[in-house]
């Protein structure tokens, strides 16, 4: 028999931890959706380079939408802070041993690949600005005619993202305390699940003004600009189909990643088991099984399925529910590793 | 430079709480908060019972963690003492410390920047006890230098048996716990 009481009685530490709410899956999820869309689109880039059709992927054109989607995930990281006037420290110094400077940094260095990046349709986009500020037009047109250049940004993008959407895990993952974050597959399981969110993300932009022609106007223009990513004309359903495909093999794989997640806390200590049982069978079992694997994962999968065999009718559910279950994984391992914890040795068999 | 550490006796200490209202006094900790608690912990089946008490705080580890994951350096270790403390100038309130600390020892001040105990360091460099220890009616903590073979919570270490918490941690605690 073991019982413990304590006098301890700290706001959001007992009686459990609560010291992140909303806002941290939300930064996580902006971020694992621009991470997503940052290697969708330095893939495109490198083909674009080699010289294929800049039309075929419409990932290229989808900086400036990841741009205002990181400072929305920006925006719900400093809601969090609760010393915020004081957030300019983060930037006075590094810290190598932390993951967050590190994301930090990183974070500078996303912005100011996103904003290049942009330029490189933002003129054909969005006229309006093209013909205002000829500047942009002129920068537009060196980086377009230079394919080295356009290489470098991809290879750019890719990395970055990578980086970006391994670093959203990664950082749950390096404290001790909470045994349900102490797995380095957290890292890859957020990026894949980023990639497939960000594929989510292009699949309703396209959609957005399907089949008509974008708005060229002041307003209209800039909307379309970050919405609809072929920027005149709409995408063919050739290219919705492979942005289709390459989210069944990032849902596939992110299965495979929550099957290892489950299977290295399961077999490992006590404490982790403990902390694998709160989304097994505990209390966040429910948003676990039904929101991340059943909505988010494998119903999307299905239903793809049936719209690239041309079983069903080509729609933006399956992407709305990639998106759902992407937050809801992130919403769930930040709260559910929050109530984990070591359990004491001594305890153990008593 | 010492390395600061303390050592208290659960043979001893009654659980009567004058270590936590000590600190809370000495360190104008806001009403509702705590950087020192009581913790009683009963182990074993009737009739073989053990009861343990203690007080407990942050534990100053060897190895912390809240020190390693903070971005901005807010959470340091101190040259003089090898204490962990907090700038609160320095802290964004990100709460990453507070996640990454397996003893429950850290809190958000109501002024928003991440407090605990700080054994109490203005006391400490002016060679005074921290309150805690100063205050305590049955004498059942000591405060000292871990690297002082001589000093009086490495005779304790020596000669009686003792843990830590959560060693499994790999935090290499300070607060050690006489039993």
């Amino acid at each position: 028999m073991l019982e413990m009481t304590t006098t301890r009685h700290n706001p959001l530490i007992d009686p459990q931890l609560a010291v992140w709410s909303w806002e941290i899956p939300v930064y996580l999820f902006f971020g694992g959706i621009v991470a997503g869309m940052m290697v969708l689109a330095g893939v495109a880039m490198l083909r674009i380079a080699r010289g294929d059709d800049s039309r075929s992927f419409f990932s290229a054109q989808t900086p400036l939408l990841g741009f205002i989607l990181m400072n929305l995930g920006m925006l719900a990281l400093l809601l969090d802070l609760t010393h915020r006037l004081y957030v300019w420290r983060i930037y006075t110094t590094f810290q190598w041993t932390s993951p967050m400077s590190w994301g930090s940094w990183v974070l500078i260095v996303v912005y100011g690949v996103l904003l290049v990046s942009a330029l490189i349709r933002l003129p054909d986009a969005w006229p309006w600005i093209g013909r205002r500020v000829p500047l942009l037009k002129t920068l537009s047109d060196t980086i377009v005619a230079r394919p080295p250049w356009i290489a470098a940004l991809g290879w750019t993008n890719l990395v970055l993202g990578i980086g970006l959407g391994i670093y959203t895990g990664i950082l749950l993952n390096t404290m001790v305390a909470r045994p349900l974050w102490n797995s380095a597959i957290l890292g890859p399981l957020f990026l894949f699940s980023g990639l497939s969110a960000g594929a989510a993300v292009m699949h309703l932009a396209s959609a957005a003004l399907h089949g008509r022609p974008a708005p060229q106007g002041m307003v209209g223009g800039a909307f379309s600009a970050m919405l609809q990513p072929m920027g005149a004309q709409p995408p063919d359903r050739k290219t919705v189909d492979s942005l289709i495909r390459f989210d069944q093999l990032f849902l596939v794989i992110e299965l495979v990643l929550i099957a290892l997640l489950i299977l290295n806390l399961q077999t490992s200590s006590a404490s982790h088991a403990a902390a694998v049982a709160l989304i097994m069978t505990g209390p966040h079992a429910l948003p676990f099984w039904a929101g991340v694997v059943g909505v988010g994962v494998l119903l999307p999968l299905a239903w793809q399925a049936l719209e690239l065999t041309h079983r069903v009718a080509h729609t933006v559910v399956p992407a709305l529910l990639v998106l759902a279950g992407g937050f809801t994984l992130r919403w769930v391992m930040v709260n559910a590793g929050q109530l984990s914890q070591i359990v004491p040795v001594a305890s153990l068999g008593q | 430079m010492p390395r600061f550490g303390m050592v208290i006796d659960t043979r001893k200490c009654v659980g009567c709480m004058d270590c936590v209202v000590a600190c809370q006094t000495e360190n104008d900790v806001p009403r509702g908060y705590c950087r020192d608690w009581i913790t009683t912990e009963l182990r074993g089946s009737f009739p073989d019972l053990a009861l343990e008490i203690r007080s407990e705080r942050c534990n100053h580890c060897d190895n912390p963690p809240c020190v390693n994951c903070c971005p901005t350096g807010a959470s340091h270790v101190e040259a003089f003492g090898r204490t962990v403390q907090v700038t609160a100038g320095k802290c964004i309130g990100c709460k990453a410390c507070i996640s990454a600390c397996p003893y429950g020892a850290r809190f958000v001040h109501p002024q928003g920047y991440v407090d605990k105990c700080s054994f109490c360091a203005h006391r400490v460099k002016d060679g005074i006890d921290p309150a805690c220890v100063s205050v305590c009616p049955t004498h059942c903590m000591s405060f000292g230098d871990l690297d002082d073979p001589k000093s009086v919570v490495n005779e304790l270490l020596r000669t009686r048996k003792n843990h830590t918490l959560l060693p499994e941690a790999g935090t290499r605690p300070r607060v050690f716990y006489l039993s």
